[in-house]
């Protein structure tokens, strides 16, 4: 299966990559932007997708500074 | 006394870590894919970009075969040093509380700054005294210390000199036994007077007399 594991900054924990894009978009006339915050994207194929939270805790994301979503596959 | 030092693919200060430890013992590389401590009495865990930092910082370093050995010498009491990267890879590991996030900043920083000494009453420390000022360099990206829990913080940065906006200015922690100790700063950078400090020399002499008294007991 293909699967997405989505692995973000924990809230409260200050992300400056996303103040520094959120202050850069206003300067392109993007008004009304808030709270950007930048994470990373795994893509993976897995033969058993029940093990996923384990690949998340252990090592795709972590769990202390970071959040995760395992987001479903395509096929 | 003997020093052992890892040596991961993309490590890069683990010459200059060899160099330091030999001013006050015997120091050995230690290689990453091997599983064997030759035997030492303290291991420093070296900065650089181990596995090329890929994913986190430390992340996949902390997975490596010495590792295995260098987790059950700490759970069996032995000293462990992580300097910078190695700092990572012992928060990584969860040897050490915590996690380095990028700096504040955004930015590379390398330069010289003071530390303060919180608690000279540990095995790193311990030829250093309460509030002792040192002047190590730091160069780093991703240093910025945080931790939900409070930690034991032996070093933190001289008021006005937090390079990475790391939390309550930690420069340096330990686990609650005090037999492993992380700091982002270089103490092995800071130990010829050519370079400007020896300062760092304090954190090298604090192992070898933490040995030699656990030797003699």
């Amino acid at each position: 299966m293909r699967a997405r594991v989505l692995v973000r900054p924990k809230r409260g924990i200050l992300d400056p990559q996303g103040q520094a894009v959120e202050r850069a978009l206003p300067a392109l006339g993007f008004e009304g932007v808030r709270n950007v915050h930048i994470g990373r994207l795994i893509e993976l194929d897995v033969e058993d997708p029940a093990r996923l939270p384990e690949m998340c805790e252990r090592l795709l994301a972590n769990p202390l500074i970071e959040d995760y979503e395992i987001v479903g596959g395509e096929g | 006394m003997k020093f052992g030092v890892v040596r991961f693919p993309g490590s890069c200060d683990d010459v200059d870590a060899l160099d330091a430890a030999t001013l006050v013992g015997d120091a050995v590389p230690l290689w990453h894919a091997e599983r064997d401590l030759k035997g030492v009495e303290a291991v420093v865990v070296p900065g650089g970009f181990s596995y090329g930092d890929y994913l986190r910082a430390g992340a996949i370093a902390r997975f490596a075969p010495v590792m295995e050995d260098v987790i059950e010498f700490a759970h069996e009491g032995g000293l462990v040093l992580g300097i910078c990267n190695g700092f990572q890879v012992l928060c990584e590991a969860g040897l050490l509380p915590g996690a380095l996030l990028p700096n504040a900043s955004l930015r590379f920083v390398c330069r010289q700054v003071e530390l303060e000494v919180l608690d000279p009453d540990t095995s790193f420390t311990r030829a250093c005294a309460r509030g002792q000022r040192l002047s190590v360099p730091v160069k780093h990206t991703t240093g910025r210390y945080y931790s939900p829990d409070p930690v034991h913080a032996l070093l933190r940065y001289a008021p006005g000199q937090n390079p990475n906006g790391s939390q309550d200015d930690i420069a340096g922690v330990c686990n609650e036994q005090g037999n492993v100790f992380g700091l982002m700063p270089h103490p092995e950078h800071a130990v010829d007077p050519l370079t400007g400090s020896t300062d760092g020399l304090r954190i090298f002499e604090s192992i070898r007399a933490e040995i030699d008294d656990r030797v003699v007991a």
